[in-house]
């Protein structure tokens, strides 16, 4: 489409932004493997040595398990209430329906730590703190919205006269949506499902404000750990979460296309 | 749907589906109710609620925090900080970001793909990770230091645990939201109206200045605002590499929640971190009124 070469001096100056956006993500690799005890780079010598000690960190392996079961469920019911709700919002289009999207994605919108600190007054009063419902309504309110704002934009790119057409031939509303409308968004599904998980698995400022040393999820362990000690254990730990992100990340691609999901 | 706008009247119908879609959206009203509404609404009682010292509330109503935060300039200090630091990182991201959109924008195929996986992926990773890369490569054993010390530096340089470390680690956290705020402006930026500036004899520096700039301006109003916003609210880098030696609002906001459990101020501060909000939008509809 564009014919004009792009200028020297433009992949010069990009370039060199893209080392600097990529650059604490990529030095995690090299001094996962470390084998000094303190955090140095370069390490004077490598090992696995870190990797191994994560077994040791039973606090780190229990957040682990944890958040992924937090970010399961959280997904799980996100979609549950979201696919009906941008439903009503796109195809039922009730009154004021575009007042009730911004009203619904306002969350969004706010400073992450006014919505912390929210919730954590109205949490501890509720004898919500460090619980996992407490934790799972604080993923839910800030994932929602993500997912509302995904399937309402999958919704609206299914042509309505498919519907119709299965509507005429007889089809309930039900089996419309179930056998025309949803085949046909599940690529909007699945982006919303993923980046659902993602939030809640990443989620670390409401986390760290609604958790407690009973109970907490992997982000805020890590951020405990970075706080009071610098040696190379979070880079092992964050390799394997860079891997994990890769994984899905690749599914998403594949389903849906990354760019397609945020560039819009 | 058709068929029952025919076998009822056309406004009976519409009242049912309106009901229809009343109920669907229930469960999210409840939530967005529940978890966001209240607990929001409730920050404004806390702000002026009564507290002992222990920091139990007493039930009363007392505006000490409002006039604490009004008269000791700690406060005046911090919030002139928290806001001198956001508009740094915002002007320093968007230095570092627009090459990048720019390149993108011109980009197709393949490589755009990837590329622009690259930039999206640093969103999908904890805040907290990518902030741990940034102690790697700042801390005085870090690799910066390292690499000084090997051209034979004496003493190592200062990045971490001051104002430098935040501001830097902050810019490259934000970068995403500023390329992809970007990316979505220079949608009005066509290649024939630079094309057609070239060939009347325009250096390209200047088609840049003249032509590609002011073109994509209302991406740049946007990317700002979203950065700036975001710098303000931002804590967790501040916290890391700051080291508790620099004072944000954001961090004032969760040290008086966690540490003090003094919540009168920490909501206090929280409505100032929204009023900080409040002008930046307005101050953006300004500017986007101007240059649209």
């Amino acid at each position: 489409m564009d014919e004009r070469p792009i200028s020297r001096v433009l992949i010069w100056l990009a370039s060199a932004s893209f080392l600097f956006l990529l650059a604490p993500v990529l030095i995690v690799i090299p001094l996962s493997f470390s084998g000094d005890v303190f955090m140095s780079f370069p390490p004077s010598s490598w090992s696995l040595r870190w990797y191994a000690s994560i077994g040791q960190h039973p606090k780190m392996i229990d957040a682990f398990f944890f958040s992924l079961q937090l970010a399961g469920a959280v997904t799980a019911v996100n979609l549950v209430i979201a696919v009906p709700a941008a439903y009503a919002l796109v195809r039922l289009a009730p009154p004021g329906a575009a007042t009730l999207m911004s009203v619904l994605t306002a969350p969004l919108l706010l400073p992450t730590i006014v919505l912390a600190l929210a919730m954590l007054i109205v949490a501890a009063r509720a004898g919500l703190l460090a619980t996992p419902q407490g934790l799972f309504l604080a993923h839910l309110v800030v994932t929602l919205p993500y997912a509302l704002r995904i399937i309402s934009t999958a919704l609206a790119t299914v042509p309505v006269a498919v519907e119709e057409a299965a509507a005429t031939l007889g089809a309930t509303p039900l089996t419309v949506f179930r056998r025309v409308t949803l085949p046909l968004i599940i690529p909007g599904l699945v982006a919303a499902g993923a980046l659902s998980f993602l939030v809640s698995f990443d989620e670390v400022v409401l986390s760290l404000f609604m958790s407690g040393p009973r109970l907490s999820t992997l982000p805020v362990e890590m951020y405990h750990h970075v706080e009071s000690r610098a040696d190379p254990l979070v880079a092992a730990i964050s390799v394997l979460l860079v891997l994990f992100t890769l994984l899905i990340v690749i599914v998403v691609d594949r389903s849906l296309g990354l760019a397609r999901t945020f560039v819009r | 749907m058709s068929a029952a706008a025919t076998a009822q009247g056309p406004d009976q119908s519409r009242r049912g589906t309106t009901f229809a879609a009343t109920t669907l959206l229930v469960p999210i009203l409840l939530i967005n109710a529940i978890g966001f509404m209240l607990p929001v609404a409730n920050l404004a009682v806390i702000s002026v609620s009564e507290i002992r010292s222990s920091g139990a509330m007493t039930g009363g109503w007392s505006i000490a925090k409002w006039t604490t935060v009004a008269t000791d300039p700690f406060y005046w200090e911090l919030l002139a900080n928290t806001v001198r630091t956001s508009l740094i990182v915002t002007i320093l991201t968007l230095i570092v970001s627009y090459p990048i959109a720019l390149c993108l924008h011109r980009m197709s195929g393949a490589w755009k793909s990837i590329l622009l996986v690259l930039v999206i992926s640093p969103l999908l990773l904890s805040s907290v990770v990518r902030t741990y890369g940034w102690i790697a490569i700042l801390s005085d054993r870090g690799l910066v230091n390292s690499a000084l010390a090997a051209l034979g530096a004496q003493e190592p340089l200062r990045l971490m645990f001051n104002q430098n470390g935040v501001i830097i680690g902050l810019t490259e956290i934000l970068m995403p939201y500023m390329i992809l705020a970007l990316l979505a402006g220079f949608g009005r930026l066509d290649p024939r109206v630079e094309e057609a500036a070239a060939t009347l004899g325009a250096p390209p520096y200047r088609v840049f200045w003249r032509v590609v700039l002011p073109l994509s301006l209302p991406g740049v109003a946007l990317g700002s605002l979203l950065t700036f916003v975001l710098a303000i609210s931002s804590f967790i880098t501040p916290k890391l590499l700051g080291g508790g030696r620099v004072f944000l609002l954001a961090t004032e906001v969760y040290d008086q929640a966690i540490v003090t459990l003094d919540w009168p101020l920490a909501a206090t501060l929280s409505i100032i971190v929204l009023v900080v909000f409040g002008l930046a939008l307005a101050v953006y509809t300004r500017i986007l009124r101007q240059i649209g």
